[in-house]
């Protein structure tokens, strides 16, 4: 398991060749990248912020629990943070397995627990030079009574 | 006791407040934490009631007790992906 967050670009090549292994029958690649719409604005770009030392290990135990519940032991999964540009590539996630149904299970319930419970917020720059941090989803992880 | 509290994103730039050292009374769980907080700074009274908080890097809950050099992160609604 890989699990990382960084400022840097993502080497997408990179993420896929942490999976790899003689045991696979199949690799899927997710990437998630900047667009430059959302809710009928025009979006020039991104900052990603997080907490980067729970992030990322949320994002390990979101990887170590994915591989758990599919049987797959080769995943990696890498979350930019920073400033990103139209098309960056802001998550991938790698995911190694002997079928394809397991890969893309994986990959598919990662970015899907991505979403509700990693710590990172994105804020969208727009067309008129304004931007706003995007609603989210609040974490339904623990009890917060 | 003293204990670091943490914000990020929306919350940070709501109070101006990235990471603040605060004393609080021995004991205190992160939601009174949070009330001694708003009490003593006009910057925090704009932040939700009960927001989502992590204490030492992982989610919990507001009654969760506090002790001394804990760090309480206050986390809007993620947005990750």
């Amino acid at each position: 398991m890989y699990a990382r967050i960084t400022s840097d670009p993502i080497d997408t090549a990179d993420v896929l060749g942490r999976v790899a292994a003689p045991s696979n029958g199949a690799a899927v690649l997710f990437i998630g990248t900047v667009r430059d719409e959302n809710e009928g604005r025009r979006v020039h770009g991104m900052r990603y912020d997080a907490y980067v030392d729970m992030a990322e290990r949320v994002l390990g135990e979101i990887a170590a629990e994915a591989g758990r519940r599919a049987g797959v032991d080769h995943i990696a999964v890498v979350h930019r943070i920073g400033e990103l540009a139209l098309g960056d590539v802001s998550v991938a996630i790698a995911v190694g397995a002997p079928h394809r149904a397991e890969s893309f299970d994986a990959a598919r319930w990662i970015i899907e627990q991505i979403k509700v419970r990693l710590p990172v917020w994105k804020q969208e720059h727009y067309a008129g030079g304004e931007s706003e941090w995007l609603a989210g989803t609040v974490p339904p992880a623990v009890d917060r009574a | 006791m003293r204990i670091r509290l943490l914000l990020f994103a929306l919350y940070r730039d709501i109070t101006g407040v990235d990471e603040l050292d605060i004393d609080v009374s021995e004991g205190s769980t992160a939601a009174a934490a949070l009330r001694t907080l708003r009490e003593r700074d006009a910057r925090f009274g704009a932040l939700p009631e009960r927001p989502v908080v992590a204490v030492n890097r992982e989610y919990a809950a507001l009654d969760a007790q506090l002790r001394d050099g804990d760090e309480l992160a206050l986390l809007p609604p993620v947005a990750g992906g």
